[in-house]
């Protein structure tokens, strides 16, 4: 495939991308006033992480029990409120040990 | 004077709460250079999608695509699913940004809504301060183009296990952002667990997961339990 190509699907996909960001932004003037309304989308950002994130996470290094292993440190590391980067770097190098060791 | 000064505080306050988030990008960004670089696609070509769209499972779905020389229309409707849930952070955003947020000001900072900067600025702040969101977007911008870069380019020397274990990093960095709220909250814990059922109801049941696409089982699980969560658990007036 040609590089004009790849640029051009590369910015349909940024302008897509985009356009799904802003158009709320620009236009939702006005606050809304629906306390259920306000309480789904108050829940909604974490709804959709944890949708993202299972079950496809144990699939994400090619082997569920390395990939097992990573998100128990994840979760261990998270809850001893390591941060963002600590957190990935310590699952990585654990799925990493035990891609390795079998 | 005063006006400037307070500017300026908001604005490394936003860059203070950002470095952990660009840190965390690094490692993941890194991951998704490395990807690219994998599946054949030329090292600018990496950074000029990180550049222009700042978002990890929309990227890699996008990056499949252009990789085996997938459609215009294909890779819309992908992003459209995919990335749907920053419509409804925008719509959030949008409820909690300062009076003296402009036009030209929310055009230029959706740019920059992630689940990570999003998540940031709506549950660190009651109102969100536009000198505070471009401070808080600055280094995750910066780290995510930069993994990129490196990722692309150390990609084909890296081992095959280190290239296999890196896969984890997007989703170590997902965990790490939802226990926090959890641990303080038990609503948001049982929204993440019915969420994360749901979505594993589609993938596991086959007749789910053979008619209902990934990206709209991730949509309509975070809809259905986030509807329910809130009937359960109404939040009131109480954002915090």
């Amino acid at each position: 495939m040609s590089d004009i190509r790849m640029i051009a699907l590369v910015l349909t996909m940024a302008l897509v991308t985009y356009l799904i960001r802003v158009l709320p932004m620009a236009f939702i003037r006005r606050k809304i006033e629906n306390e259920y309304l306000k309480s789904v989308l108050y829940y909604l950002p974490y709804t959709v992480l944890a949708a993202m994130t299972f079950p496809f996470v144990f699939y994400s290094t090619g082997n569920v029990l390395s990939a097992i292993v990573g998100v128990a440190v994840a979760l261990i590391a998270s809850i001893s409120k390591r941060s963002l980067i600590v957190v990935a770097i310590l699952s990585v190098f654990a799925s990493f040990i035990i891609l390795i060791a079998f | 004077m005063e006006k400037s000064e307070k500017k300026t505080s908001y604005f490394s306050k936003g860059v203070k709460d950002g470095l952990p988030i660009g840190l965390g990008y690094l490692s993941v960004s890194f991951a998704f250079g490395v990807q690219s670089s994998i599946l054949g696609v030329p090292i600018l070509i990496s950074l000029l999608i990180s550049a222009t769209n700042l978002t990890s499972a929309g990227q890699l779905a996008g990056l499949e695509i252009i990789a085996r020389s997938g459609g215009f229309l294909e890779i819309i409707l992908t992003q459209i699913v995919i990335n749907a849930r920053y419509f409804l952070m925008s719509i959030t955003l949008s409820q909690k940004l300062e009076d003296d947020y402009s036009l030209p000001n929310r055009l230029l900072s959706s740019a920059f809504i992630t689940d990570e900067i999003f998540l940031v600025s709506v549950t660190k702040n009651r109102c969100v301060n536009k000198s505070y969101f471009y401070g808080l977007s600055l280094l995750p911008y910066i780290c995510w183009a930069l993994g990129t870069l490196v990722g692309a380019i150390l990609g084909g020397i890296l081992p095959f296990e280190v290239q296999s274990a890196l896969g984890i990093a997007i989703y170590a960095m997902f965990i790490a952002i939802i226990i926090p709220p959890i641990k303080e909250s038990r609503s948001v814990l049982f929204a993440v667990l019915i969420s994360g059922a749901i979505s594993c109801l589609f993938y596991y049941i086959p007749l789910l997961k053979d008619s209902v696409s990934q990206g709209f089982a991730i949509i309509i699980s975070a809809v259905i339990s986030a509807l329910i969560i809130a009937k359960i658990y109404p939040r009131g007036g109480a954002d915090e």
